[in-house]
């Protein structure tokens, strides 16, 4: 089901940019039309920017899809930072502790097929998108 | 301290640098002509930097080469390696210069311990830690060579991408190119600022058709930027908002309170009508000197 797949490490804000750089590699390889690409490139944007702001730095895993016949992308962000005390708060637009818009999280599930985050205060954070074809 | 009895490897040196020479000079050249650098410039790095080797091990034997006796050597291994850096070589080319020294010692060495191993086995290991200590530092040479290219070649990227085009009398256009979440975009906000002042612009346009990706930060960054030239009396447009960058703008919820064009021509259009101009159609399209039709 799941094939080749890739870790960056995200260290600095140059990262962020090569996180952007093999997603929409990655996507257009899985096929997606440039809406899409550029839907889930902007997510990853935002979500690395989040994993090194607020996570203090982790990794992101990309893996290409295959289900069905159907192909699609999916990228985990993963932290050992502080995480969210609050996930429903931290999805609420406008809401940022930071100096952002408070727009990345809630932005970047609008712009997935699939959203899934897993935190805990302390023990940081693991979130999973996927845009299929 | 537990200094090993009597290397030969000093003695080698003095009796036979120029067979040693040679066979290097013949190992070097086994690799095949290389049109990168002349077998003249090669026989001189080797040659002197043999000799340069020679004197270091002389004054003060083969372990301590970040002792002032090896200085010449280290700065001859640093110029060597900064010129193949530059002449486009990779780096095992580049320390395969030094390790190739290797044999023809080696060689040198067991002629002159015979079946004496344990001697031979000691000034082997010696050699063998001097020449990769000198290896590892014409990698880092080398390495250190290519950075500077590269962080030269930021700088220049820097100053290359934030032009301030001024397209009318009070017109000013920014075409952004690339990525702009970073110091860069500092720069261009300063840019723009300093611009219209310069230029007493009333109108800026922010074009972004070159940015690949616009999110939360991005949209941060222009509006924060529109907003410092408001105050500074310009009202800015925004071009080149491509289609899906529009669709995704909208998911993020961002919005850009922001008069914005799709190019940067409708931009300009409507510049020019806030400051009340037209272009206007003259009677007869004037043929332009040199090209072979009209219009």
């Amino acid at each position: 089901m799941a094939t080749p797949r890739s870790t960056l490490q995200i260290r600095t804000s140059e990262d962020i940019v090569r996180v952007r750089q093999e997603v929409r590699a990655r996507a257009i390889e899985a096929g997606l039309g440039l809406v899409d690409q550029t839907k889930i490139v902007t997510a990853a944007s935002e979500l690395a920017r989040n994993t090194l702001e607020y996570g203090r730095g982790g990794e992101a895993r990309l893996e290409m899809l295959q289900d069905h016949g159907r192909r699609g992308l999916r990228i985990v962000f993963e932290d050992r930072g502080p995480g969210i005390p609050d996930i429903d708060q931290a999805l609420r637009d406008g809401f940022t502790t930071g100096k952002g818009m408070g727009l990345g999280l809630g932005g970047a599930r609008r712009l997935c097929n699939e959203f899934n985050i897993v935190s805990a205060p302390g023990e940081g954070t693991r979130i999973t998108i996927a845009r299929w074809k | 301290m537990d200094s090993p009895p009597a290397s030969r490897l000093p003695s080698i040196l003095d009796a036979h640098a120029d067979d040693i020479l040679s066979e290097w000079i013949a190992r070097l050249r086994s690799g095949g002509a290389d049109d990168r650098i002349s077998e003249v410039e090669r026989e001189r790095q080797a040659s002197g930097f043999l000799q340069r080797m020679i004197e270091a091990i002389r004054a003060s034997g083969v372990a301590d080469i970040e002792g002032p006796a090896f200085e010449p050597l280290r700065e001859m291994l640093s110029d060597i390696s900064r010129s193949r850096a530059m002449q486009g070589f990779s780096p095992t080319e580049s320390a395969l210069f030094v390790f190739s020294l290797k044999q023809p010692l080696f060689h040198r060495l067991g002629l002159a311990w015979g079946k004496d191993a344990e001697g031979l086995a000691r000034d082997v290991w010696a050699v063998t830690l001097l020449i990769d200590a000198l290896g590892l530092r014409m990698m880092e040479a080398w390495q250190k060579t290519r950075e500077e290219v590269i962080i030269r070649q930021q700088q220049e990227i820097a100053e290359l991408s934030t032009p301030v085009v001024k397209l009318w009398q009070g017109i000013l256009a920014l075409p952004l190119i690339g990525t702009l979440d970073s110091s860069r975009t500092q720069v261009v906000m300063e840019n723009l600022l300093e611009s219209i002042v310069q230029h007493e612009a009333d109108i800026a346009i922010i074009d972004i058709t070159g940015v690949p990706t616009v999110d939360t930060l991005v949209a941060q960054h222009l509006l924060k930027t529109v907003a410092a030239a408001r105050l500074m009396g310009a009202d800015c447009i925004i071009s080149g908002i491509r289609p899906q960058i529009a669709q995704t703008m909208v998911h993020l919820g961002v919005e850009l309170n922001v008069i914005s064009k799709a190019n940067l021509s409708d931009a300009f259009a409507l510049a020019l009508r806030r400051i009340g101009r037209a272009v206007v159609r003259t009677k007869s399209p004037v043929p332009v000197m040199g090209t072979a039709h009209g219009e």
